[in-house]
């Protein structure tokens, strides 16, 4: 059996880490959303390293993957993968919020690798359906996943588009839910309860399995039996942490977007570290 | 030639061609037995179908997308304006029953503000065929273009002949000194009608289909509103943001006036019912039409309108 002990997943461990660190850069000066990036930091890095074919060489070509970032403001997490992966100038990572690049909240397409842009919840599944079909329409073997937010699935779209994606039994289509059990300013079961949310799926015609979202070995199995059921849409549920690997804003409601000052930084980069519990001095977000 | 004879021809010849509907068949009938997996019906989502037609669009194809115009424009409203839009994606919008068209079903299916939703959006182009002729003879250069494209479908079919279609350009019917009617759509056929009128009472009249909406042909609206006493914009549309806006803003750019008369939809849904009855009452048969231009009435005879048949 595979276990995090084998190390057979360091190389991913260090990269994640790296990319933490950009994304607590990322959050000052105008600052991101922290938490959200954070909770999908192991299932980019994953899905980069190890599931899909796309590399700074093949962008272009009609024969790679396609990731659609259907949860848009977790695009700190998704820069900082591909400032790792070379498929960006890890230099380009400080033009955040400058206008001498298109380095902001949202992704978009100036950006290469990013597929399309987003920021509005609920897009995504449409737009990755249109690419599933044409792939089996011109009979190409292309995988295509779609990363949403759980807060996301309010959305009524989501529901829609799983509707569609299982009438045209889209196994090519891979939708991923990036489980932090936080909407911006509350927990999920709070306000609009998802759970049970492998059951909603199913219900929707999905073949579904949940993981925990942290662990490369759980990844490795669920995402290494894809399409774990033909002919259906399949949906992998990544139970998450909002903020993880920071203690001091993990799984706050108050949290969910920061705007660091110079001196939380780096009190920051050396609690990820697991050394240091930063005091936070910056505005918090008020929950509504 | 139908839309749907022309839609076929252009799939079969264009393997790029997807077609797509959220079941609406009314104007697709045979194409899913033609077309085989090039027709993808996905039910009663305007939204998915639109973020779909993105994604297709994404991979090189070039979606003709089928919808009631109502939902269409507003349901998927935000579908076309940021994943079509912004993207600025070749997917042509085949909005059915817009306007009048709509005629008994109520104002949940009356798209009487599209044009204005439509035009908002940045690269989205917007048409308005005056009937199956005018249609047919649009489409081709509408589908080969890369741009986003929002055509208002009619195919209605009335005797007049149409000029071969410019993407942008106007067609001059005729040109008056007096009055100058401008429209688009199905009150192309009363204004024919209306200018007959017009003329055996003694006026010089004009009359231009303006076909294409956006991008729109201001030198048309410029000689017209130079040449011509009065111009008139005919439109079933809100007066707010269609025909009548974009002459307004048209002049204004220009730093020019004129005396404009507008009839349109002004803060009000229209009365559902059979269309001949939708337009007497709301004041848009070309007996209307050419009196309210001319200010009294008139001896003249209304032709019979015909009834659309009932498609959904």
């Amino acid at each position: 059996m595979i276990t995090e002990e084998n190390n057979n997943y360091q190389e991913l461990t260090d990269t994640a880490l790296k990319v933490r660190e950009h994304i607590i850069r990322m959050s000052t000066d105008g600052g991101c959303f922290t938490g959200a990036s954070l909770s999908a930091v192991d299932l980019i890095v994953y899905l980069y390293s190890r599931f899909l074919n796309i590399n700074k060489d093949n962008l272009d070509d009609p024969n790679r993957d396609y990731l659609f970032l259907s949860k848009g403001h977790d695009v700190p997490a998704l820069y900082g993968t591909f400032a790792e992966l070379g498929l960006l100038e890890k230099e380009r990572l400080k033009n955040h919020l400058l206008l001498n690049d298109h380095i902001y909240w949202h992704p978009n397409t100036k950006i290469p690798g990013i597929e399309f842009h987003s920021g509005s919840l609920g897009h995504l599944p449409s737009v990755a359906i249109g690419v599933a079909m044409d792939l089996k329409i011109s009979g190409s073997a292309n995988k295509v996943v779609c990363i949403l937010g759980d807060g996301e699935l309010n959305e009524g779209t989501c529901w829609e588009a799983m509707l569609v994606a299982n009438a045209y039994k889209l196994d090519n289509l891979l939708f991923v839910v990036d489980r932090n059990h936080f909407q911006a300013n509350m927990r999920t079961e709070d306000l609009i309860p998802l759970e049970p949310l492998a059951d909603k799926f199913e219900a929707f015609g999905a073949a579904v399995k949940r993981i925990n979202g942290h662990s490369f070995a759980e990844l490795d199995e669920a995402f290494g039996a894809f399409p774990f059921q033909a002919g259906k849409l399949n949906v992998i549920i990544a139970d998450t942490v909002r903020g993880k690997g920071l203690p001091s804003i993990q799984e706050r409601a108050d949290r969910w977007f920061c705007n660091f000052n110079a001196d939380e930084i780096q009190q920051l980069l050396l609690e990820l570290h697991g050394e240091h519990r930063t005091t936070l001095t910056s505005e918090t977000l008020v929950v509504r | 030639m139908s839309y749907e004879e022309l839609l076929t021809q252009t799939a079969l010849a264009n393997e790029q061609v997807i077609v797509m509907t959220a079941e609406n068949r009314a104007l697709v009938r045979n194409l899913p037995g033609i077309l085989g997996k090039r027709f993808i019906d996905t039910g009663i989502t305007e939204q998915t179908m639109i973020g779909a037609a993105a994604g297709l669009a994404l991979r090189g194809r070039t979606p003709v997308v089928h919808a009631l115009a109502a939902f269409l424009t507003m349901r998927a409203f935000e579908f076309v304006r940021t994943d079509v839009g912004i993207a600025n994606l070749p997917v042509k919008l085949s909005s059915f029953i817009p306007g009048f068209l709509s005629d008994g079903n109520g104002p949940t299916h009356q798209a009487i503000e599209d044009i204005s939703i439509m035009r908002g959006i940045p690269n989205v182009t917007v048409f308005a065929p005056a009937d199956e002729d005018d249609l047919v003879k649009m489409l081709p250069q509408i589908w080969e273009s890369k741009s986003p494209a929002y055509t208002r479908i009619n195919t209605r079919k009335t005797t007049y002949v149409h000029e071969p279609f410019t993407p942008g350009k106007a067609e001059v019917i005729a040109e008056g000194s007096d009055v100058t009617i401008l429209t688009y759509g199905l009150l192309f056929e009363q204004a024919l009608i209306a200018v007959e009128m017009l003329k055996s009472e003694g006026l010089s009249v004009g009359l231009i289909n303006m076909r294409s909406l956006k991008p729109v042909d201001e030198q048309a609206i410029l000689k017209a509103s130079a040449q011509s006493k009065l111009v008139v914009t005919l439109e079933d549309h809100f007066l707010t943001g269609g025909l009548y806006t974009i002459v307004a803003e048209v002049l204004l750019k220009h730093r020019t006036t004129a005396n404009v008369l507008p009839m349109a939809l002004n803060e009000k849904w229209f009365r559902p019912a059979l269309l001949p009855s939708v337009l007497e009452h709301e004041g848009f048969t070309g007996k209307q039409i050419a009196e309210k231009i001319l200010g009294y009435q008139t001896a003249h005879n209304q032709p019979q309108i015909l009834t659309p048949e009932f498609s959904e």
